[in-house]
C-alpha cells in the first residue's frame, strides 16, 4: 500500500480527530482526578523552600 | 572551576578535548579552501581553549568537598554569564540590521555586512546564544532544585554547555562566510548539525538521569516543560535537517525534501521552534521562578498540566499557518490555522495561571523590578499568543503575511516575553548561586526594566504600523485594475517606522547592557550573604541565648 495524499488527508480527518479527543479527555481527568490533588498542591508547594540541598 | 571534577573526570574531560581537536583539524585539512576548512580551525582553536582549562587542573588534588550536600551549580554560572554574553552581541547585531534597513549605507560595502548574513547572526544570536545558553544554565538549576538531588555527572553539562556554544559559534561564523542552506533558523549547514545532534541527545540523558535521582515522587511542572523543549527540538532540528552533502569535504549541502514539502518541513521545524525552543522551555522558567520569587504556590497546579498538554499537542500542527495562499494543500492550511486558533486556550491558561499566582502580591510586583520583570513576560506572553492565533486566521494573514507586521509579531514574543522572563530569572537566580546579599543594583534593575519595556512598546508599535501600512499598500489598486504603489513607495512610507524601530532595539539593547555589567558587579563586588542556618553553630558567641523574636 502506498502512502499516498489521499491516505494521510484520510487518516488525519478521521484517527486524528479521534485520538487528539481522546487525548484531551484522559488529560483532563488525570489534571482534575480528586485523589491527585494533594499530591499536585504538594508539588505546588515543594519549590518554594527547595535551597537546603539535595538529598542524594 | 574544573578543580571541582575529580582525576578520573578530568581525564574524561581531556579524551574528550583531544578527540574534538582531531576533528577540527580533519575538518581543517579536508576543507581547506571551503568555509569547512575555517570551521575546523575554530573547533581547534575550541578544543584548544577547553584543553587549557582542563590541564590548569589536572595536576591539582582530588577535590575534597562533600558531593551529597550540595548542588552542583558551576555549570549554571557559566551558562548563564555566556548567555548574558550573547544577549549583547546578538541584540547588538540586531541593533546593526535595523540600522541598516533605516540607512543602507551602514553596510559599509563589505560582503560579510550584508543584511542577509548579519540578519541570521541576530537571530541565531538571540535565540540559540542569549536564550539557549539560559535555558540550558536555568534547566541544570531548575531540574536539581526540583528533583533535590545533584547533578547525574559533572562532565557532561560542560560538555553540553561548551558543546552546544562551539555550534553557536559555528552557526555565527559560517554565516558571515556565507554558509547557510537556506531555512530559517536552521540555517547551519550539516557538520555542525550533526554536531548539535551530539550535544542534544547527552542534554537529554543528562535530564532523565537526573531526574531518575529525584527524592520527590511527583515531577515538577517545569521539568515537563523544558523535558518537552530538549525532547521536541531533538524530534525537529533532526528532521528539518535531513540533508545529503554535495561532498565530504565542503559546506554545501541539499535537502532531503523537494518543492512544498521541503517548505512545509521547515515551517513545521519553524513554528515549532517558535514552541517548544521559544515557548515551552520559558514557560518552565516561568513556572519554577514567577511563584518562587511571589513566594507563592502557582494558583492552579491543574491548569498548569492541562496547559502543558495543550502546548504540546496543539503546537505541533500548527506549522502549516505560515503557508497560507501557497502550494500546499488547502485542508493542511484549514488545520495549521484551526489549531493556531485553539492553542489561543494553552497560551492564556498559562499567562492567566502566571497572572493569579501574582494576586494578592501586587505590591511585590510594585516594589521588586525583577517580580515585574516576569509579570510583564506573561503579559506579553498572552498578548503576543492572542496575536498569533489572529494572524494564523487565513483572512488576516493575506494583510499580515510578508509585511513587518510579522516582524514585530516575532518581537513582541521574543522580547516582550522571551527575554523578559529570561532577564527576570537571571536577576532572582544569580544573587542566589553567587551567594550575595542582592544584586549589585537594584537601580539598574530598575532601569533595565523601564529601558526594557520602552524599548519592546516603540519596537512593536513601530513595526505594527508599518507591517499594516506596507500590507494595505500592496493590495490597493487603482480604478484601471493596476497597483496604486509601487515597492519603492511602500519603502518611503514605511522608512520612519524603520528609524523608530532602530531606537527601540537600541532601548533594549541599552538595558541588556546594564543586566551585563551589573551581572559582572554583583559576582566582584556585591556583599557575601551570611547562610542562615537553623542548626547551632560552633561559636557561642554569635549564638543568642534567647531567639530573639521571643
Amino acid at each position: 500500500m502506498d502512502l499516498t495524499h489521499d491516505l494521510t488527508s484520510v487518516i488525519a480527518k478521521s484517527f486524528g480527530l479521534f485520538y487528539l479527543i481522546a487525548l484531551s479527555v484522559g488529560i483532563t481527568v488525570y489534571a482534575y482526578w480528586p485523589s491527585l490533588g494533594k499530591r499536585f498542591d504538594k508539588a505546588a508547594n515543594s519549590i518554594l523552600d527547595d535551597e537546603d540541598g539535595p538529598c542524594r | 572551576m574544573m578543580e571541582r571534577l575529580t582525576g578520573a573526570e578530568r581525564q574524561i574531560a581531556l579524551m574528550i578535548c583531544v578527540v574534538m581537536a582531531i576533528v577540527g583539524l580533519v575538518m581543517a585539512a579536508a576543507g581547506r579552501g571551503d568555509p569547512m576548512g575555517s570551521h575546523g580551525a575554530i573547533v581547534l582553536i575550541a578544543a584548544g581553549i577547553v584543553t587549557c582549562f582542563v590541564l590548569r587542573a589536572i595536576g591539582e588534588p582530588e577535590p575534597a568537598e562533600d558531593r551529597t550536600t550540595s548542588y552542583y551549580d558551576d555549570p549554571t554560572k557559566a551558562g548563564l554569564v555566556i548567555a548574558l554574553f550573547w544577549a549583547v552581541v546578538g541584540m547588538g547585531m540586531g541593533v546593526w540590521v535595523a540600522a541598516q534597513l533605516a540607512w543602507p549605507d551602514l553596510r559599509f560595502d563589505a560582503a560579510w555586512s550584508s543584511f542577509g548574513r548579519i540578519r541570521p547572526v541576530h537571530t541565531s544570536g538571540v535565540i540559540f546564544g542569549f536564550g539557549g545558553n539560559a535555558l540550558i544554565a536555568t534547566s541544570y538549576h531548575v531540574m536539581q532544585r526540583t528533583s533535590r538531588a545533584r547533578l547525574a555527572g559533572h562532565v557532561s553539562p560542560w560538555f553540553v554547555l561548551l558543546g552546544f556554544n562551539l555550534f553557536c559559534i559555528v552557526a555565527a561564523s559560517g554565516y558571515l562566510m556565507g554558509v547557510t542552506q537556506s531555512k530559517e533558523y536552521a540555517e547551519p549547514e550539516w557538520y555542525a548539525d550533526i554536531w548539535l545532534v551530539i550535544v542534544w541527545v547527552v542534554y537529554f540523558v543528562l535530564y532523565i538521569r537526573t531526574l531518575a535521582r529525584r527524592n520527590e515522587p511527583h515531577i515538577y511542572v517545569a521539568n515537563w516543560y523544558y523535558l518537552a523543549f530538549i525532547l521536541v527540538v531533538a524530534i525537529l532540528h533532526i528532521v528539518n535537517n535531513l540533508a545529503v552533502p554535495a561532498s565530504l569535504t565542503g559546506a554545501k549541502s541539499y535537502s532531503a525534501f523537494a518543492g512544498v514539502q521541503d517548505a512545509m518541513t521547515q515551517w513545521w521545524y519553524g513554528h515549532n521552534a517558535v514552541a517548544f525552543f521559544l515557548t515551552a522551555g520559558f514557560l518552565g522558567m516561568l513556572y519554577y521562578f514567577l511563584p518562587k520569587r511571589a513566594e507563592r504556590p502557582i494558583y492552579s497546579y491543574r491548569l498548569s498540566i492541562l496547559s502543558f498538554w495543550g502546548i504540546v499537542f496543539f503546537y505541533i500542527w500548527a506549522g502549516s499557518h505560515h503557508l497560507h495562499y501557497t502550494a500546499l494543500p488547502q485542508w493542511v492550511q484549514t488545520l495549521g490555522m484551526t489549531f493556531s486558533v485553539m492553542l489561543l486556550v494553552p497560551s492564556w491558561a498559562s499567562a492567566g495561571n502566571a497572572l493569579m499566582t501574582l494576586n494578592g502580591a501586587w505590591h511585590k510586583v510594585r516594589d521588586d523590578a525583577t517580580l515585574r520583570f516576569m509579570m510583564v513576560a506573561a503579559v506579553f506572553y498572552g498578548l503576543s499568543t492572542f496575536e498569533g492565533s489572529f494572524m494564523a486566521v487565513r483572512a488576516v494573514n493575506s494583510l499580515s503575511h510578508y509585511t513587518d507586521w510579522t516582524v514585530g509579531h516575532v518581537h513582541a514574543g521574543a522580547m516582550g516575553w522571551v527575554a523578559l522572563i529570561t532577564f527576570g530569572s537571571i536577576y532572582s537566580v544569580v544573587p542566589l548561586l553567587w551567594k550575595r546579599e542582592t544584586m549589585y543594583s537594584w537601580k539598574l534593575v530598575e532601569w533595565h526594566f523601564w529601558l526594557a519595556l520602552a524599548g519592546t512598546v516603540i519596537y512593536v508599535f513601530a513595526m505594527w504600523n508599518s507591517g499594516i501600512v506596507q500590507g494595505l499598500m500592496w493590495r490597493t489598486y487603482t480604478d484601471s485594475g493596476t497597483l496604486a504603489y509601487s515597492f519603492t513607495d511602500t519603502l518611503v512610507a514605511m522608512h520612519p517606522y524603520y528609524v523608530a524601530r532602530a531606537c527601540g532595539g537600541a532601548l533594549f539593547l541599552t538595558g541588556a547592557i546594564l543586566a551585563a555589567y551589573n551581572v559582572y558587579m554583583t559576582i566582584r563586588h556585591a556583599p557575601e550573604k551570611r547562610p542562615e542556618r537553623d542548626y547551632p553553630t560552633s561559636s557561642e558567641a554569635t549564638e543568642p541565648a534567647v531567639p530573639a523574636a521571643e
